[in-house]
């Protein structure tokens, strides 16, 4: 098996041995972007040589035998919406392009303390918006397994990324299924925790109640080697949770006998999911059947309005949040502008794409005077059904089993005309972002030879759960093994 | 009151501070009165009495004591100024700009 293939774990195992380090890593990592190339365009900002001075100290310490972490030394991707010091964060818009942070997110201290390698930055859609990864200054990422089809967004290059064996780890963020989605179409894991599980100090707000970080791997143990360093409270961090982390690891023990599966059936009846990727799920629903679980039916009956309760509350959050793009402190700044509105109105203008301009119209529009109890008020409204159906639901079942998207990868430019259409493709994510509780995609087979995913959504704060179901249907699966052809030597 | 013409459009756009050309304004009026038409399938939900959620989990708040820290480093806070004075913000000529603020 090739360096990049293996799983963090494989290459915590094999530095820990001395077999292999943490400079092998690197170079497999640089050579495998030199050599077939970024022809997915999942990475838009390679630091080689901070990477390579970070490796060298990485492999003093491992050589000691004083590692800072199970995943010290190890090359890893950050999205390009989690800020650096010293090193360029654009959120794929013209508007940021240049800028060079101050200071560290907390998700980049996180990973720095544990001792890891941050190789890069990942592709996305620009400030997070979209479900493509085609809304990027630096052009759209593609699929390792199919390179005409999207990888998913907005988190598409964090996904690509691992999909192609460049990196065994990486970070997404996750407003409304921007690293489940990804993760679904390019066959890897990917886990949005609990909201407030991780620190959003440093990473680029779009909806502040819905945001949240998490990693994507090709196995539910790496993803809970990387929650295990990320999560935690963080006191510039409001609304990070001052809760106890628990060992992740230690939860992996492949028993989920007696774990009660809740079937939503609003999730296998939307109009227009695809049928084949339904058997696909409903298979894998049935091989955790056959490892001992229990499944039932339960009901999460406002499921048809959650896209209209998430666009509504996201797109009001981000005119908000994104206010602070005016041309003044940071960002991009109109060379034309003479007049201080004219600063505002010119920088921004020229510095936000089509999507972001769409998305923060619609929210300054339903939070204007006279439409703001008839539109936002009414899908926060909404948001406490949607909340209290996931509360009635887990008090007769331990995890929920759904589809994650209800299509396999679509085509690049299939949707890129029709907003409506790309934003019904997150039918099936935006509920955990509403009610706040983890989720997490694995792989569960293929249609049409494209990867299918699997999510499970779990109760707050417990992504053990989620991550024992995830890891006891991958001992009895190679689904995650499979890799796109041509990408791995 | 779904639909938007495309002066709704402008008066939106002015709020939020975006200049959008005629046919900028012509999408976006035709993709807003899609996505407004859309989202009127909330209106089929009787919310009276829901309170409305505007953050997902009852975890109370956690507040940190109030001692004083070291700040940004002022020349570092600078940085990504498109125009600076030493550690000032440069601006266009706020006073006497019609509309200004």
């Amino acid at each position: 098996m090739s360096l990049p293939a293996l799983t963090l774990a494989l290459q915590a195992a094999q530095l820990s041995s001395r077999e292999l380090s943490s400079c092998d890593l690197l170079d497999a990592v640089l050579g495998a972007h030199a050599g077939r190339g970024d022809e997915a365009n999942a990475v838009v900002g390679l630091r080689a040589e901070a990477a390579r001075a970070e490796a060298v100290e990485a492999d003093e310490r491992l050589t000691r035998g004083e590692p800072l972490s199970r995943i010290d030394g190890i090359p890893v991707l950050i999205k390009d919406n989690m800020v650096q010091r010293g090193e360029e964060t654009t959120c794929a818009s013209r508007i940021l392009e240049g800028f060079v942070s101050p200071y560290d997110s907390a998700a980049v201290t996180c990973l720095r303390e544990a001792g890891a390698v941050i190789v890069g930055r990942s592709n996305m859609d620009e400030f997070a918006m979209g479900s493509s990864t085609e809304n990027s200054i630096h052009g759209p990422s593609r699929n390792p397994w199919d390179l005409e089809r999207s990888p998913g967004g907005s988190s598409g290059g964090a996904a690509a990324s691992v999909a192609s064996g460049l990196v065994a780890g990486a970070l997404g963020s996750d407003t409304g299924g921007s690293i489940r989605q990804p993760a679904a179409f390019c066959g890897v894991v990917g886990m949005k925790p609990t909201y407030g599980r991780v620190s959003r100090w440093g990473l680029v707000a779009f909806a502040s109640s819905l945001d949240q970080i998490g990693p994507l791997a090709r196995t539910a143990e790496d993803a809970a080697i990387l929650l295990g360093i990320l999560a935690g409270h963080d006191p510039r961090d409001s609304t990070s949770l001052a809760e106890p982390v628990p060992d992740y690891c230690s939860a992996l023990d492949g028993d989920v006998r007696g774990l009660r599966i809740g079937i939503p059936k609003e999730f296998f009846e939307a109009e227009g999911a695809d049928p084949v990727v339904l058997e696909v799920v409903r298979e894998a629903i049935a091989e955790l059947e056959r490892a001992g679980a229990k499944t039932l039916a339960v009901t999460l009956p406002h499921t048809p309005y959650a896209i209209a309760a998430y666009y509504l509350i996201a797109t009001a959050e981000a005119s908000s949040n994104l206010a602070r793009y005016d041309g003044a402190r940071y960002g991009h700044r109109s060379k034309k502008a003479r007049t201080l509105s004219e600063m505002y109105t010119l920088s921004r203008s020229e510095g936000f794409g089509t999507e972001v301009k769409r998305r923060i119209l619609l929210g300054t529009y339903v939070l204007s005077a006279g439409y703001y109890d008839a539109y936002y008020r009414k899908a926060q409204q909404v948001r406490t059904l949607l909340r209290s159906d996931f509360e009635k639901a887990f008090e007769v079942c331990d995890v929920i089993a759904t589809p994650t998207s209800p299509e396999v990868a679509f085509r690049i430019g299939e949707k890129s005309d029709d907003p409506l259409k790309m934003y019904l493709s997150d039918i099936y994510t935006v509920s955990a972002n509403l009610a706040g509780i983890p989720g997490i995609s694995i792989p569960a087979g293929f249609a049409h030879e494209l990867p299918v995913g699997l999510q499970l959504l779990g109760r707050s704060l417990d992504e053990a759960t989620l991550l024992r179901a995830a890891d006891t249907f991958q001992r009895r699966t190679d689904h995650h093994a499979q890799t796109p052809r041509g990408w791995l030597r | 009151m779904a639909g938007l013409s495309k002066s709704e459009v402008a008066d939106v756009a002015a709020l939020a501070r975006l200049q959008l050309s005629p046919d900028e304004q012509s999408a976006m009026s035709a993709d807003l009165g899609q996505i407004l038409s859309y989202v009127e399938k909330l209106q089929e939900l009787d919310t009276t009495g829901i309170e409305p959620t505007a953050h997902a989990l009852p975890h109370r708040t956690p507040l940190r004591s109030d001692e004083p820290e070291a700040p940004l480093d002022p020349e570092l806070a600078v940085s990504n100024a498109p125009q600076r004075a030493g550690t000032a913000f440069v601006v266009p000529k706020v006073i006497g700009e019609e509309g200004a603020g």
